[in-house]
């Protein structure tokens, strides 16, 4: 089994490095660092603009530039931007930034998404279960911007009715703030709240709508009914038997699930002025910069794959049909 | 054995009482034509120790009637009457009372092993849980580990203290029923409900089951409650009988005495509708006309009335009450268990003493067919197959792919087919059948070997040559509810083939309604989709189609599997006469000997991807000189009580080996019963020799060894033939 894994760790690595090669390519080609110096009134001497192409290596093959980056990465030096800052420098706090907001995120969406869905299939037709589906037919189609604002809007109306500040929906954390750690922990938890619930509440409405289906299958199933012959009470039944082989379709889902989670991410963080990674790729994009856009791919790649081999894992500690 | 049990038994004279009383038990679920009733006043009886066969067709209310004894019906089902176990009413009890008796005293094996069982915890630690869940803390984690080593040794599994550890998914299905059966005793119960335990499994694991069962009993002393709806294995296995149809039971008493004088006319006809291991001769089947009536609007009167040959007015006004049969000749007055029947009727059968032939109508003898008077030399082969191989490749890896193994579904089989004859292909699952059957339908080059349908080899076939050959080769299929597109009405599902090969409208549009007729059925049901026919009516509209082409060879898999006895009977003697009529062959591929033995001429019996026996039925069934043949005929339970008590089985050990890595020599000596008594020199014999088909009575010495095998179409791989007679 571990040998299976570490295979599996192995391809995830090749697919890293496609997935940003492809990323990097692509925006080498559309991508003119230099649009924004030609544009500049009056326009700088030419031997600046060529300084400037010089070094952005633009005269350099694609494959050739994508290698030179590659092997900084490599020595954890992930280049610099087109305005010379560099990367390495401000992708830690991004990352900081975006991992406790996805992180959150998933453990609650994840979690709820199963309650959700188990507590709708036990109590199939009845008022829970038909609520449970309204919410997440609802949720799922509404889109991310709107789910954010409207939870600022409702967070707004919160905060009129009590007086205080009891939310906040920008940034993450009180520029102005000072104390002592448990006040700062606070501060930053009413930072969080709005921007993890924007991320949770899709999560939960997509995956409770699976846990459901597994759980329904598992409910008709024999050896529910033999463990019941056996003396188990429904309930003891359904949670012991039931439950954990209803999770295994889960854990195949939650790769996939990350996925979804990036793109709502980035949607997220801009709503809510946080400057993760999400809120960088637009930024990049708008600078036309090649470097931050492979950047954010290559985070986003390893965040998936990431996710794909803990499902894998979990898949193989849910189910020892799978394990060899 | 301790506090729950003064618990459930207040007073000490309850244990003469019954087990279990259910009376007057009614089950009815709702649907959207209506509410089902699915058990319709059931009322019977279980005494201590007993067991009791229940019998009857799908629909006939056995499972729910038992399922409302578990108190394992899902919520929608309406339950009233009265179940009292050991005195003590169990209908009305919440489900956290009723788990303390679930497992505990009364305990239940279900029908698919594949799926009773968790499949995310080891078996032993499912079992444990069963003694744990009714111990109260009083046993330890421990010693309810060690109690399910016990229990999976004492039902037969081998190295039970590391198979305890292992998944269900590593078990055969055999192998998972024992455990289902190691869970049920966990506690020694005082009644064990079993429902169809052995309906899923091949001929020969059903043997090891039902001893394991019996083993079962003997060790808690059990009642155990029955379910089938094979006749041959309560035969054997049960004290009292109880016959249901549509929802009630319709004849209760001793086995004997329902076996030898059946008294209401449905379990006449159930009898009568059996093909028999142990018949001599052919005698056509007596098939109950009709299906089992819908349980949703019931008309007044027996259920029974509109298929039964004996009703009377009187029968469709009121429903017969269970009584008792006036004793003729009857020893039910001496053994003081009383027989009962629901007919109103039951007098005059009891006074003639009536056989299911004095009932129903028997269709007259099927005359020979023509070709079948011409000697087997001398007719024209239609199917030909020599030492066919067909191997699959085992492969690991996704990017490079590499060959690790070699799967030996068929390896070098021959046989042939001539013309109006029957050959039927049995053995048990992946014993190769069903692969030599797709093998021939191909129509591709086999991975070794030759195939050749009426003279022409299908490797050296072209696509217009194949296409022709198919015009000749039709098909009909195990499961007449899948085999049909429901989306198309039966006339173009008739049409079809027809069209396919180019025939012309006119043609089409005469010959629907006569196949229609053919097989049974009427020309105005030509407008109809399949879902308004019944299971039986749908396996003729799939032997319709297959005859709509006019072939020469009919290969049937496990046409009759999927009926019921009842049904099964008429689908039979249907393709006796078709076959009789219009000169017909047919390759037959079934597990059920009995069927094979009543509709086959010869029969070649296959394990592990060989035939290892093959010849004339009558030669076979009489004589079989292979030992796994003589298994195979021996585990098959015959409906008939005396002779069953009477029989010895040979019950074979183990699983069937992996055709992947089949045992060097001859492939049936790692579970051969004859091969543990042979000598060392023999031995190394059959490990080192590979057995070919030998020609019965030819062989030197042979004429000695087995004086009942002269026959000259009988061939067996043995090296160490003894005809042993076993049915």
């Amino acid at each position: 089994m571990a040998g299976f894994l570490l295979r599996r760790l192995a391809n995830y690595v090749v697919l890293c490095l496609v997935a940003t090669f492809l990323a990097f390519t692509l925006a080498s080609l559309t991508f003119d660092p230099l649009a924004k110096l030609n544009e500049r009134n009056p326009p700088p001497p030419a031997s600046t603009i060529e300084a400037k192409r010089r070094d952005l290596r633009l005269d350099e093959p694609v494959p050739q530039r994508f290698v030179i980056w590659m092997s900084g990465v490599v020595r954890g030096d992930f280049g610099s931007t087109v305005t010379d800052q560099p990367i390495s420098a401000e992708l830690g706090r991004r990352v900081g930034v975006s991992l406790r907001l996805f992180l959150l995120g998933t453990i609650l969406g994840v979690s709820l998404g199963v309650v959700v869905g188990v507590v709708s299939a036990v109590r199939q037709y009845r008022f829970s279960d038909y609520f449970a589906t309204l919410f997440s037919f609802l949720v799922l189609s509404t889109p991310v911007f709107l789910v954010g604002t409207l939870l600022k809007f409702g967070a707004l109306r919160l905060n009129e009715t009590v007086g205080v500040t009891v939310l906040y929906f920008t940034g993450e954390t009180d520029p102005s703030f000072q104390g002592g750690w448990i006040a700062a922990l606070l501060d930053r938890l009413r930072h969080l709240v709005l921007p993890t619930l924007a991320i949770a509440l899709h999560q939960i409405a997509y995956y409770s709508r699976y846990q459901r289906s597994a759980m329904l299958d598992v409910l008709g199933s024999d050896f529910l009914r033999t463990a019941q012959a056996k003396g188990l009470t429904r309930r003891k039944a359904l949670f012991k038997h039931g439950l954990r082989t209803a999770l295994i379709p889960m854990a195949t889902l939650f790769a996939f699930g990350f996925g979804l989670l990036v793109t709502g991410g980035v949607f997220t963080e801009r709503i809510f002025s946080w400057f993760g990674m999400g809120d960088w790729l637009v930024y990049g994009v708008e600078q036309q910069d090649t470097n931050i856009v492979a950047t954010v791919t290559l985070f986003v790649a390893v965040l998936v794959l990431v996710s794909g081999w803990l499902s894998d894992v979990l898949y193989a500690a849910l189910d020892p049909r799978v394990r060899v | 054995m301790t506090a729950a049990d003064t618990l459930l038994d207040p007073s000490p004279s309850d244990a003469d009482g019954p087990v279990l009383a259910v009376s007057d038990l009614t089950v009815s679920f709702p649907s959207e034509a209506g509410r089902v009733r699915a058990v319709r006043g059931l009322s019977y009886e279980v005494r201590a120790g007993e067991v009791l066969g229940v019998v009857g067709e799908s629909g006939s209310g056995k499972s729910v009637s038992s399922m409302a004894v578990m108190g394992l019906l899902p919520p929608t089902a309406r339950v009233s009457g009265s179940i009292r176990f050991r005195g003590r009413e169990l209908l009305g009890l919440s489900d956290v009372e009723l788990s303390r008796v679930r497992g505990d005293r009364v305990a239940m094996v279900f029908q698919d092993p594949l799926s009773a069982l968790t499949p995310v915890f080891p078996v032993g630690e499912q079992i444990a849980e069963a003694v744990l869940v009714h111990a109260g803390g009083r046993v330890s984690r421990s010693a309810a580990a060690r109690r399910a080593v016990e229990l999976l040794d004492l039902v037969g599994i081998p190295h039970a203290a590391e198979r305890a550890k292992a998944f269900p998914h590593e078990f055969s299905g055999g192998m998972r029923q024992r455990v289902v059966i190691a869970m049920a005793i966990a506690n020694d119960p005082d009644l064990i409900i079993a429902d169809e335990p052995t309906t899923a499994l091949d001929v020969t694991v059903q043997a090891q089951v039902l001893e394991v069962l019996k083993t079962a009993q003997e060790v808690t002393g059990a009642a155990i409650v029955l379910i089938t709806h094979d006749l041959g294995v309560v035969a054997g296995f049960a004290d009292r009988l109880m016959v249901m149809y549509a929802g009630r039971a319709v004849e209760t008493g001793p086995v004997d005495e329902i076996y030898r004088r059946p008294r209401m006319p449905y379990t006449l006809g159930l009898l009568g509708a059996l093909p028999r291991l142990d018949a001599e001769g052919k005698q056509p089947l007596v098939p109950i006309e009709g299906q089992p009536p819908s349980l949703v609007d019931l008309p007044p009167g027996c259920p029974f009335a509109p298929r039964c040959p004996m009703a009377v007015p009187e029968c469709l006004t009121e429903e017969p009450a269970l009584l008792a049969v006036p004793d003729v000749g009857s020893d039910a007055a001496t053994t003081g268990t009383p027989h009962h029947a629901a007919c109103v009727r039951v007098g005059e059968i009891a006074r003639v003493d009536a056989a299911p032939e004095d009932v129903y109508e028997v269709e007259a003898e099927v005359p020979e067919p023509e070709v079948a008077r011409v000697p087997r030399a001398e007719r024209a082969t239609v199917l030909d197959v020599r030492e066919l191989v067909r191997h699959y490749p085992v492969t690991k890896g996704t990017v490079f792919r590499r060959r690790v193994g070699t799967v030996r579904a068929v390896d070098g089989i021959t046989f042939d087919i001539r013309e109006g004859e029957t050959l039927g292909l049995v053995g048990e699952s992946g014993c190769g059948k069903t692969t030599t059957l797709m093998e021939i339908l191909g129509l591709a080059a086999p991975t070794g070997g030759s195939v050749a349908v009426l003279g022409k080899d299908v490797s050296t076939l072209d696509r217009r040559g194949r296409k022709a050959v198919r015009r000749d080769l039709q098909v009909v299929f195990q499961d007449p509810m899948a085999s049909l597109d429901p989306r198309m009405p039966v006339g173009d599902i008739l049409a079809e083939p027809m069209r396919v090969h180019g025939e012309d409208r006119q043609r089409i549009a005469r010959r629907v309604p006569e196949l229609l007729r053919l097989v049974g059925l009427r020309p105005e049901h030509a407008d109809r989709y399949p879902a308004e026919f019944s299971g039986g009516q749908r396996q003729r509209i799939g032997i319709a189609r297959a005859l709509a082409l006019e072939p020469r060879l009919v290969v049937l898999d496990e046409p009759v599997s999927a009926l019921d006895v009842s049904v099964q009977a008429g689908v039979i003697n249907l393709l006796d006469e078709l076959k009789a009529k219009l000169g017909l062959a047919y390759l037959f591929v079934a597990h059920d000997l009995s069927v094979v033995r009543h509709i086959a001429d010869r029969v070649a019996v296959m394990y592990l991807g060989r035939i290892v026996e093959i010849g004339a039925v009558d030669a076979v069934f009489e004589t079989p000189g292979h030992p796994y043949t003589q298994a195979l005929l021996s585990a098959i339970p015959i409906p008939d009580p005396e002779k069953e008590r009477r029989r010895e089985r040979i019950i074979l050990a183990g699983d069937l080996p992996s055709p992947a890595n089949p045992p060097s020599g001859c492939r049936f000596r790692t579970r051969c019963f004859l091969h543990a008594t042979l000598t060392d020199e023999d031995r190394r014999r059959c490990v080192e020799v590979d057995p070919a088909l030998e020609r019965q009575g030819d062989r030197a010495g042979g004429a000695e060894r087995d004086p009942g095998a002269g026959g000259a179409d009988h061939e067996v791989a043995c090296h160490f033939t003894t005809v042993r007679r076993v049915v």
